[in-house]
């Protein structure tokens, strides 16, 4: 649905040049939600502004459903009627909301409606049916000073709705809020993705926002995207930044006397009981050094690192029994030796 | 002299003076918005960019702006009777207010419109807007209540500029001071004529200020994200709770 390609920025200020985007390839598919994580500074921002063409990428294509949207660029600073027209067709929500305070709530949800020329019966039948849906028709004649963050953030995403748009880009959304709040308006996000459909792209700094919604996620640093997947490929993924990130674990790592081992549990395997009966079977004392067990982009994932007894080579059995199983192993300390299969980098 | 005497004095020059005034207001906000908003629109990093407009707009404002009055009137004179036909009277007068104010109201303008909140823009972009849809609905009506202060203070500006006119013959409640007042020593029609400008211009500074605070109430800037992005200008609020380490 959203493919960019060797996407680069380079800002030149004064000589100098800022590279905030260094080759992106993303591809987000139809009807899931994306999540782009990653620090202040690592693109996050510039990546989402150039797949509108807010921002003009300096190389690399961006496309949205099949649209090229970097070949409808003109060569003047200006966007012209076929981008702005594309643009109409792929809503957008901010960190800061940009609700416009001189207008009310409804008011704020026609304008992308009287940019499209909608006739007035029309923008009002449209508006207030958008407020209902996102849990706002009684605040219709309300002023934007009136409302709470959260409140305006649902307005945000009714008005980022009104042009029925099949992708909708979210901008840090949720980064202002409140932690309570921010469940709500990501729970309103899952719903209208599964409601309408909707393919959602979402930039954020925050791992429980990748937690709680995204189907896919991918890592930024410093203009790259330095990991990305489905949220079970990642977890599948030996040593993905991701993966430890979304479930961090403590523990020493492997060396003369022990051996310390991740085990991750996808689905069916959660079920098992897979530890006990590895103690059982080749009678060695397994340590708990910690576990987490947690529900990602609606799947139920377990991650537990555990403790056994002797070197490595020691544990090449055992290890080889949980892998059988179904299970993604890592041994900490130890370079993975073999990718999974399915799992890409 | 009497009362009798001085009213018709005094409410034919109040009626000149609001005359100019209102006339050269119009012309002021007709001609100085359009400019305020291409200046902020040309700058740097706006959405028709473009330098060179941007420096030579700015100069010509600039120049305009810091001429004393009493000169410019002076220098446009040819200009005026270009225009009006002639270099007295109100009609004449108002050539020069306009021009004066024109650029004064310019400068008012673009610090209203560059207080406006870069996401907005953004955000009607991102909608499919072009430059005049942002113009028209988010850079004017986001800025009205400035706008209205600005007005509130180009009016107050063009009473005091109006009373220089009154010098070279344009008539209004300058005139009467300074002929009668001045030249006369009518000491108690110029005490009238101070009090009449003194009301006159409360009058005005306080129906703009109602009008632009009422606007403001509604609007409502009063929402908290704003400010605290203009004090913070990149990091989002939230503490760094599951950030990627």
């Amino acid at each position: 649905m959203i493919t960019t390609s060797g996407l680069t920025k380079v800002y030149r200020s004064r000589g100098r040049e800022v590279t905030a985007l260094d080759g992106v390839d993303l591809h987000v598919r139809e009807g899931e939600v994306y999540g782009v994580i990653g620090q202040s500074g690592a693109g996050k921002s510039s990546l989402i502004r150039c797949v509108n063409l807010l921002e003009r990428p300096t190389a690399g294509t961006v496309t949205v459903a099949g649209q090229d949207l970097t070949a409808l660029v003109g060569r003047g600073p200006r966007a012209g009627k076929e981008l702005r027209q594309a643009r109409s067709r792929i809503g957008m929500v901010f960190q800061h909301f940009n609700l416009l305070s001189s207008r009310t709530v409804q008011d704020n949800v026609e304008l992308p409606l009287e940019i499209l020329g909608k006739s007035g019966k029309e923008r009002s039948r449209k508006a207030l049916e958008l407020l209902d849906l996102v849990g706002l028709a009684d605040k219709a004649k309300a002023y934007p000073a009136q409302l709470s963050g959260g409140q305006k953030q649902r307005v945000g995403i009714a008005r980022a709705l009104a042009g029925d748009p099949k992708v909708l880009l979210s901008d840090e959304a949720t980064s202002a809020l409140d932690p309570e709040t921010t469940r709500s308006i990501l729970q309103l996000l899952r719903d209208l993705n599964r409601q309408l459909g909707l393919t959602v792209l979402l930039i954020t700094h925050e791992m429980d926002v990748v937690k709680s919604i995204c189907d896919s996620a991918a890592l930024m640093e410093k203009g790259r995207i330095v990991e990305s997947g489905t949220v079970s490929e990642l977890l599948a993924t030996p040593g993905s930044e991701l993966a430890s990130a979304l479930f961090p674990l403590d523990g020493e790592a492997t060396d003369a006397d022990r051996t310390v081992v991740d085990v991750t549990f996808q689905g069916e395997a959660a079920t098992q009981p897979v530890i006990s009966q590895l103690s059982r079977t080749y009678n060695i004392d397994i340590s708990i050094l910690g576990a987490a067990i947690d529900t990602v982009g609606g799947l139920q994932v377990g991650r537990m690192r555990i403790e056994l007894p002797g070197r490595y080579d020691d544990n090449v059995v055992p290890i080889g029994f949980l892998r059988e199983q179904g299970l993604q192993i890592d041994v900490l300390g130890q370079e993975p030796v073999l990718l999974k299969e399915g799992a890409e980098l | 002299m009497t009362w009798s005497e001085m009213q018709p004095l005094l409410s034919q020059a109040c009626w000149d003076t609001l005359y100019m005034v209102g006339w050269s207001t119009l012309i002021a906000v007709v001609g100085g918005l359009p400019l305020g908003i291409l200046l902020v629109l040309t700058d740097r990093g706006g959405l028709l960019q473009n330098v060179l407009a941007n420096k030579v707009i700015g100069q010509i404002v600039n120049v305009a702006r810091s001429m004393p009055f009493i000169i410019l009137m002076v220098a446009l004179m040819t200009f005026t009777r270009w225009i009006t036909g002639t270099t007295i009277g109100r009609e004449a007068a108002i050539v020069p207010l306009a021009i004066g104010a024109i650029p004064f109201f310019a400068r008012l303008v673009e610090t209203a419109v560059r207080e406006v909140d870069g996401g907005l823009v953004e955000a009607v972009q991102s909608m499919g807007g072009n430059t005049w849809t942002v113009v028209r609905k988010v850079l004017v009506p986001e800025s009205l209540p400035s706008l209205i202060s600005s007005t509130t203070t180009t009016i107050v500006a063009l009473i005091g500029y109006s009373a220089m006119a009154g010098t070279v013959g344009a008539g209004g409640l300058g005139d009467i001071a300074i002929r009668y007042g001045y030249k006369r020593f009518e000491t108690e029609l110029m005490w009238i004529t101070v009090a009449i400008l003194a009301v006159v211009i409360s009058v005005i500074q306080f129906a703009g200020d109602y009008a632009a605070r009422s606007l403001h109430r509604r609007g409502g800037h009063s929402g908290s994200a704003p400010r605290l992005r203009l004090l913070k200008p990149e990091e989002p609020a939230t503490a760094d709770v599951g950030k990627v380490a």
